[in-house]
């Protein structure tokens, strides 16, 4: 994490230095190098929003509900690699943070979440915006604290701070009493904080890397299956990645979450794995012999039916959280270890054993065949643009600028993982683990607040970013020109493909009922708003939303019946994949009681 | 992993995980608030069971307090549990007192019994062989302390049963190691 950091002297002289609560919450905030914070004033926080007034190196984003704080906070460091920061007030504040505190830690994002709290004599009176934050946060945060002496104040501050960003990086909160604010105590420097019972391990044990590599010189049938531990590591992980692909010459899969630590473009990428994967990836994954799993979590989404899931593999699981090794899926060689350092040690070590490149030709031929059938294929437009066909072409016209892709969460996002391709990584952000609807938009309003000159489009379903639309506003105010690019089918696309195959075409309360006219709404909060319902039209208007100079609302009317395919019907094993048609009689009783 | 040759398939791996154990594990952690709410709402939020739970300060230098936890699962689960419990930042570590050849288990017992006549000399007689202090008595009661495995604790109780058990109240299983080392 490159993070700027006060010169020596300035620190020094910061430690031991006397200040008030709130000023030593901005004092931590740049020692820590935060340029970017994310926020909304309330009782509760008004001396750390004071602090904040004079203080010109932390760019401040006003959001309009602290839910957008919480994701643009996770954009901002998914994007970055960086902490997010957000900051809320008391009661209605900190509850309204929960949803993107769970998010980040579902999906092992750093972010540090500063609450205020009313004074520390009121706590537990049932104060006006009084709630228990440490206690509502305690199950949906990696750590949090309830901070009642300010002179614990920077040491926690610095320890939260150390906590989400290292071993498996999540969400901190800091619930800080409003008279600790106001009281005055000592500032101790970053240096000085160390957590004895917090030491996530990060390097591989020689055993685990001399065992892992003794089954990928065995294998005929490898397959790297990665995650977004890969991009949590670093770029330079993504980079070791690379190097053992091309080492070893092993095809390569990947979770939602780690989409651009392996180029989509190379010829041994195999597309996303899981219930909206690539059949190649998916088949591949069933038919292995070897599973090499980087950084990911054997979640439901990815392995299907658990007693099927690839029955002839022997499998290595690199994993910096122990808890994440055969939670679901048992393996054979588990290598505690941050993706880095194990990717590191295998490649040194393929190297060292002078190991030639396998010959996979069997394989790589199997898998040309799984390929050939074009699993990702729609029909061509019917009048109507297809989803597939608009988020092709929006790939198609951003794919050589400098672009960053947010999506909400249902048919779009999976049509966006599915047809938008990444070369590298930290450019897509998605929420994959919890499946907040309402994600993309604050996380592009996060992005955008990081990379000011990019190109920052959030792909959105209509029903998804109605849930955060305040944001645009947030996007308008701090001039952060982000694309929200809505493929428009007047459903709540996934729930309606769940209710067509499982639920007899019983379409409850599904429909996105008095759509708001998205032009028009763009125009009332001051962006600009394009509308598109003709293919013939769609390219022109993409070009016109990129080149327009601030916040575009895209409201792109899409073929509304369409379905997201191929799929691994629920509770299915992964060889089990439908392509073209799915009736829903594919789905068994058991499947169809899963989510 | 010294297996060999190469492991064969994870599936071919013993699953007897349908068999429920009983483990005591003591949790070594930092003695900072909400600490104990954390080690069990992680219990409930994995639909993991507490069947016993004690906790107290045993290093105020240290800032170290000891969870001895009695919990039931199959293999699969325990492992899980050890796992997540570690993952909770103030725990320092988790050990596994059944598991240790080393690891003793106690608890500590007050016990009403209510009689006249027979039963009462019998519950007193009995007492004695548990080896069972009275530190309360009227005419008609006796309280009961007793100190054993939570083995010895039931079957006691068991015996009193008939003889005009009244109340009990346990303190949970605590838990140690033999030997000079901590931990």
């Amino acid at each position: 994490m490159d993070t700027h950091t006060l010169s020596d002297q300035t620190q020094s002289s910061l430690d031991g230095a006397r200040m008030t609560g709130a000023e030593m919450v901005i004092t931590a905030l740049r020692e820590q190098g935060v340029d970017t914070m994310f926020g909304y004033p309330g009782g509760a926080v008004l001396p750390i929003y004071d602090a904040l007034y004079s203080e010109p190196s932390i760019q401040h984003v006003l959001v309009r509900h602290e839910q957008g704080a919480g994701h643009a906070a996770e954009g901002y460091a998914r994007s970055t690699g960086k902490c997010g920061v957000a900051l809320a007030t008391s009661g209605p504040g900190a509850t309204n943070m929960v949803t993107p505190i769970t998010d980040a830690m579902m999906d092992s994002i750093p972010m540090v979440v500063i609450t205020g709290q009313v004074p520390t004599h009121l706590i537990g009176t049932d104060a006006f915006q009084e709630c228990d934050t440490v206690g509502i946060t305690r199950c949906c945060a990696k750590h949090n604290y309830l901070v009642t002496d300010v002179d614990d104040l920077a040491r926690t501050l610095h320890e939260a701070f150390l906590i989400a960003t290292s071993g498996r990086p999540g969400p901190v909160v800091i619930d800080i009493p409003k008279d600790v604010q106001f009281a005055t105590g000592t500032y101790i420097g970053k240096a000085g904080v160390y957590k004895p019972t917090y030491q996530p391990k990060t390097e591989p044990s020689e055993h685990s890397i001399r065992d892992a590599l003794d089954m990928m010189a065995a294998a005929r049938r490898p397959v790297f299956y990665t995650g977004g531990g890969v991009i949590n590591s670093g770029t330079e992980a993504s980079k070791l990645l690379r190097e053992l692909q091309a080492a070893t010459g092993f095809p390569v899969t990947s979770t939602l979450m780690g989409l651009g630590a392996f180029p989509a473009s190379h010829e041994d990428w195999l597309g996303m794995v899981g219930m909206h994967g690539a059949y190649e990836a998916n088949n591949a994954m069933h038919d292995c012999d070897l599973m090499i799993c980087v950084g990911a979590r054997f979640d439901d989404r990815v392995t299907g039916k658990i007693s099927a899931f690839s029955p002839g593999s022997r499998k290595i699981h690199i994993d910096i959280d122990p808890s994440s090794i055969n939670k679901i899926i048992r393996v054979d060689v588990p290598v505690i270890a941050d993706c880095k350092a194990a990717l590191q040690a295998l490649l040194d070590g393929w190297k060292a054993r002078r190991l030639p490149k396998p010959d996979l030709s069997d394989w790589k031929e199997q898998i040309e065949k799984w390929r050939a059938v074009d699993c990702f294929a729609y029909p061509e437009n019917d009048g109507a643009i297809r989803p597939q066909y608009a988020v092709e072409r929006l790939y198609e016209l951003t794919k050589d600028r400098d672009t960053y892709i947010s999506t909400e969460v249902g048919q779009h996002q999976m049509w966006a993982a599915q047809h938008y391709h990444f070369e590298e990584p930290n450019r897509w952000m998605t929420s994959g683990g919890l499946g907040t609807m309402g994600y993309g938009l604050p996380a592009a309003v996060g992005i955008q607040a990081a990379h000011r000159d990019s190109l920052v489009i959030d792909i959105a379903g209509e029903a998804s970013v109605q849930m955060v639309m305040q944001e645009i506003s947030t996007a308008v105010q701090h001039k952060l020109p982000i694309k929200v690019f809505i493929l428009n089918n007047e459903w709540m696309g996934m729930v309606r493909q769940w209710q067509e195959l499982l639920h007899g075409e019983r379409y409850s309360h599904s429909y996105s009922e008095s759509l708001p006219d998205f032009v028009k709404l763009a125009e009332a909060y001051g962006a600009h708003g394009i509308r598109c319902d003709d293919p013939a039209e769609l390219d022109a208007k993409i070009m016109e939303m990129i080149d327009h100079d601030g916040p575009v609302i895209f409201d792109c009317m899409v073929e509304k019946a369409e379905n997201c395919l191929p799929m691994i019907p629920s509770g299915a094993p992964h060889n089990e994949m439908i392509l073209g048609k799915i009736s829903g009689d594919e789905i068994d009783e058991a499947g169809r009681k899963m989510v | 992993m010294s297996k060999e040759p190469i492991p064969a398939s994870a599936y071919d791996m013993d699953h007897a995980e349908e068999v429920e154990e009983r483990r005591t594990l003591a949790v070594l952690v930092d003695n900072e608030p909400g600490v104990l709410g954390r080690v069990v709402g992680l219990f409930s939020a994995r639909g993991y069971n507490i069947e016993s739970l004690t906790v107290a300060e045993v290093d105020r230098g240290k800032h170290r307090s000891r969870i001895t936890i009695v919990t039931t699962g199959t293999a699969h689960m325990l492992e899980q549990i050890e796992a997540q419990l570690l993952r909770l930042v103030p725990v320092a570590a988790v050990i596994d007192i059944t598991k240790s050849k080393r690891g003793i288990e106690r608890e500590l017992a007050l016990v009403k019994v209510a009689g006249q006549g027979d039963p009462r000399v019998e519950a007193l007689r009995i007492a004695e062989i548990f080896r069972a202090r009275v530190i309360d008595t009227t005419n008609e009661s006796f309280i009961f302390e007793i100190t054993g495995a939570s083995e010895k604790i039931d079957q006691f109780c068991e015996l009193m049963e008939p003889l005009g058990l009244v109340e009990v109240s346990r303190t949970g299983v605590l838990s140690i190691r033999r030997g000079k080392d901590a931990g």
